[in-house]
């Protein structure tokens, strides 16, 4: 089951202007791991995940994702191989009715038309969205949408999951939700996010990345209870980590 | 402001009239899209004088509004809305062409205003039958029955990319327009510069947008064309409706019936 | 400005609706063999940019016309005219088709107007030399406000012979113009004003959106070829959809003969059989006249205008419309009526 695995090594980017966004990051990901990166606003978690599908490249460093060292030739393969949910569900739903976004990627496999309705309703029927799927995206509530978009990634049937803060703009309800689909996948993920909370729900494992650079890598609760770490990365600890402030209990 | 809300709850409710399941609604639309064609041409080529034999058109809207379950009144406000320019343009008929071409008893018109009043019994009937188009198949199913009728993919596509981006883009020009009256007093703020620089941050977005739209596409393996998975299906039902409204169309282009029937009922009572 | 389905006569419509799709088909097949496949969702989202600009209100006083907000010519400068073409008939195709702002058939003329000349007449022969490989702030804005004004002033124009030509107003050639052009010279001013202030605004802060474009754009391979093949293809276009009217309707022959003969009495015979509205119909061609419709016109056209009207058909024709239309409508809540119940 090699093919599950993301390794990092030694990635270091900057951008046209001059920006250093990442500087020396490493790590390896294995097989059916759940990994959440976590760090403070430009701490370079969403110039990180865009080297994960081959949108960024950059000549220092390498990644492998499964199989393959992520070069231009490979490109096509890790892109079916990581799927990539993005912040704003409005970006990813850029066709006319559910359906067709779902389909979208699929039909770009060159799939036939059969195969591609039936990963179209698994994919939908997963996400409890297939009541969806003759809606124009523009009329689907937050959560909806939501839903929707990580549908479009699993039709195209991938090993990895990326997401970047798939849980904000959400209700706390479709949060939850949410959660408690994401808990049912057995893919390799990998969550950018600032919802700590859902971080110990999700993820066994956290990256925590500060300036460009892996800061810590380790258990989440280990992660989660080093204070220190957590202010030098403009972190809090998790709201349920934290006293409740009505009764005073810990 | 209001303008903006209005238009995006107006586009908001063709959709859902687009989505009533009536038989209208679930005739393929490219039957729809070639009737609506048909009528607009046997319409427009009436000449200019003409007004008893456009009467019987009227039937389609009719036919179509009813079984298709259509809002009467909320399509004819549509109508009244973008009628200025025709006015404007046919009001100069009557002004102009004063000859008398037809008298009953002491009432008389003139050329001018038989020409103005064929042009907006035209204008009503192109511009309902547009406006019922949209309203009983949606404008997604009218692009798609355009690509399946030969319009070039790439323009089907950025119709339909349009289309769906509209929803976004109004709703982030009305929040920035929101925030520039809510800071803007006595009419200061709403000038040429600001609306310079508001639109100039709204287009900047927008490119940024375009580009991550292009980057969740790329993850998703595309190369450059967009596929449809979506077949029309037209049976038997959109033949025979087509061919029979066309039909009626072209046989009203030829037989005056109104004057038939009048020349029929009067000379029944005189 | 949008033409509305009323005011032209097919024969207009048509044929600028084949020069209007032929330009389409063309720009198509232009913006696919173009690599960079970015454009295909920067156009969508910047045709609705436009759209969504055009409502964030700023009317020019008395007009009561802000629709247009220069949208050809800032398409234009951030895609190049082939892609702005493109957006611009997709939006004046959402117009038609949801708003009813101009009509199916007069889809074509306003593609023309709004799209067709800003795009490949104002931008490449006027924008593009004023301003250069070097902008400036002055430059853009000298060059966006000639190119938007010449933009729709071209249009404006366009939309008089239009009508004229349609021959449905009976608005004389000077007068039409002298209403046009001056109202379109104001909306033409603020309009490149607009553009200038959005365009350089983009230019100072994002200087490589525009950069990307001005050398992608074919300004230099844009030349009196593609006109040409352009008009060919049209006229190509027009001739087989003429030629097919022609064929599968009499009527249509009858007119394409009048035409070319010149002849009017030529069209006369079939319709007196049911005596339509009297002499009124020598006015009237299958296609209304072709040509400028000055009121000295008028005159010679009906050689008898007074007593031509046997008021007993004139009140046949009320009185049957009245019923058809009752009929009409009859049918019309009958059919709601089973529709509902059901």
């Amino acid at each position: 089951m090699s093919h599950h695995i993301v390794e990092v090594k030694n990635l270091r980017f900057a951008y046209p202007d001059g920006t250093c966004a990442l500087k020396d990051i490493s790590f390896r990901i294995t097989h059916g791991e759940s990994v959440a990166v976590v760090g403070e606003n430009g701490a370079g978690k969403s110039t990180l995940l865009l080297h994960l599908n081959g949108y960024l490249m950059s000549g220092n460093g390498n990644i492998r994702i499964g199989d393959y060292p992520l070069t231009k030739e490979t490109l096509k393969e890790v892109r079916r191989t990581v799927g990539m949910v993005f912040q704003d569900p409005d970006d990813q739903l850029f066709m006319p009715t559910v359906y067709d976004d779902v389909a979208f990627g699929p039909l770009n496999l060159s799939l036939p038309p059969e195969e591609v309705d039936i990963r179209v309703n698994n994919a939908l029927s997963t996400v409890g969205a297939l009541h969806l799927k003759s809606r124009p995206p523009y009329r689907l509530s937050g959560g909806e949408k939501r839903a929707v978009s990580i549908a479009t990634v699993l039709a195209m049937s991938p090993d990895i999951l990326v997401m970047d803060e798939p849980t904000s703009n959400l209700d706390p309800r479709a949060r939850r939700k949410l959660i408690e689909l994401l808990k049912t996948f057995k893919h390799t993920k990998i969550i950018a996010t600032h919802d700590l909370d859902m971080v110990m729900d999700l993820c066994e494992r956290t990256i925590v990345i500060h300036k460009g650079q892996v800061m810590s890598d380790g258990p989440t609760a280990e992660i989660f209870t080093n204070q220190e770490l957590l202010a030098e990365s403009h972190l809090e600890k998790p709201l349920r980590m934290q006293g409740c402030p009505v009764c005073g209990n810990k | 402001m209001s303008r903006i809300k209005t238009a995006f709850l107006d586009l908001g409710y063709m959709d859902t009239l687009a989505g009533m399941d009536t038989p209208v609604h679930r005739l393929d639309p490219r039957a729809k899209l070639l009737t609506t064609l048909i009528f607009i041409i046997t319409v427009i080529s009436f000449g200019k004088y003409e007004m008893s034999a456009l009467i019987p058109f009227f039937l389609y809207p009719a036919v179509m509004i009813s079984l298709g379950n259509l809002p009467f009144y909320y399509l004819l406000r549509k109508l009244l809305i973008v009628a200025p320019f025709a006015v404007m343009i046919g009001i100069f008929n009557p002004l102009i062409d004063r000859e008398i071409l037809m008298h009953i008893g002491p009432l008389y018109m003139s050329g001018g205003w038989i020409s103005f009043c064929s042009i907006m019994l035209k204008f009503t009937l192109t511009v309902g039958s547009v406006l019922i188009l949209i309203a009983s198949t949606g404008f997604n199913a009218v692009c798609m029955a355009l690509e399946k009728m030969g319009v070039p993919r790439i323009f089907a596509v950025q119709l339909l990319f349009l289309y769906r981006y509209i929803f976004v883009l109004i709703d982030e020009a009305s929040r920035m327009a929101n925030a520039r009256s809510l800071r803007s007093f006595d009419g200061k703020g709403k000038g040429v510069k600001v609306f310079g620089y508001l639109l100039g941050h709204l287009l900047l977005r927008t490119v940024d947008r375009a580009q991550r739209i292009h980057l969740a596409m790329l993850c998703r393996g595309f190369d450059g064309e967009i596929k449809l998975n979506r077949r029309l299906e037209a049976g038997i039902r959109e033949v025979t409706f087509t061919i029979a409204w066309s039909a009626f169309f072209i046989a009203m282009r030829f037989y005056n019936i109104p004057l038939i029937a009048g020349s029929f009922i009067t000379e029944l009572i005189l | 400005m949008h033409m509305a389905d009323a005011l032209i006569s097919p024969a207009v419509g048509g044929t600028v609706w084949a020069a209007s799709a032929g330009l389409i088909a063309y720009c198509s097949k232009k913006v696919r063999d173009d690599i960079d496949d970015r454009k295909i969702p920067l156009m969508g989202v910047a045709g609705a940019f436009i759209f969504a600009a055009q409502m964030i209100n700023f009317t020019i006083p008395g007009t009561g016309s802000s629709g247009h907000l220069g949208g050809a010519m800032i398409l234009s400068i951030l895609l190049g005219p082939y892609a702005a073409f493109l957006t611009m008939a997709s939006i004046l195709t959402v117009q038609a088709l949801l708003f009813a702002d101009g009509g199916l058939l007069a889809l074509g003329c306003n593609i023309f107007n709004l799209g067709f000349l800003p795009c490949f007449i104002a931008y490449p022969f006027i924008y593009r030399p004023i301003v250069g490989d070097k902008p400036s702030q002055n430059r853009i804005l000298l060059g966006a406000i000639i190119a938007a004004i010449t933009g729709l002033q071209m249009g404006a124009f366009g939309v008089v012979l239009e009508t004229l030509f349609s021959g449905l107003s009976e608005l004389p050639f000077k007068t039409f113009v002298l209403l046009m052009q001056p109202i379109h010279l104001a909306i033409g001013i603020v309009e490149g004003v607009v553009t200038a202030a959005v365009v350089s605004f983009v230019w100072k802060s994002r200087p490589e959106i525009l950069e990307k474009t001005a050398n992608t754009a074919p300004v230099n391979g844009f030349s009196g070829k593609f006109v040409l093949t352009a008009l060919l293809a049209a006229a190509v276009i027009t001739g087989g959809v003429l030629s097919w009217f022609a064929s599968s309707n009499p009527d249509g022959l009858e007119w394409a003969v009048f035409h070319t003969t010149g002849k009017e009495e030529l069209e006369t015979p079939n319709r007196n059989i049911y005596s339509l509205l009297g002499k009124i119909q020598e006015k009237t061609a299958f296609l209304p006249d072709y040509g400028f419709r000055v009121s000295e016109d008028v005159k010679t056209d009906s050689s008898e205008p007074e007593s031509i009207v046997n008021p007993g058909t004139s009140v046949s024709g009320l009185v049957g419309g009245v019923v058809i239309l009752a009929l009409a409508a009859f049918i019309g809540f009958a059919l709601k009526k089973k529709n509902g119940s059901r």
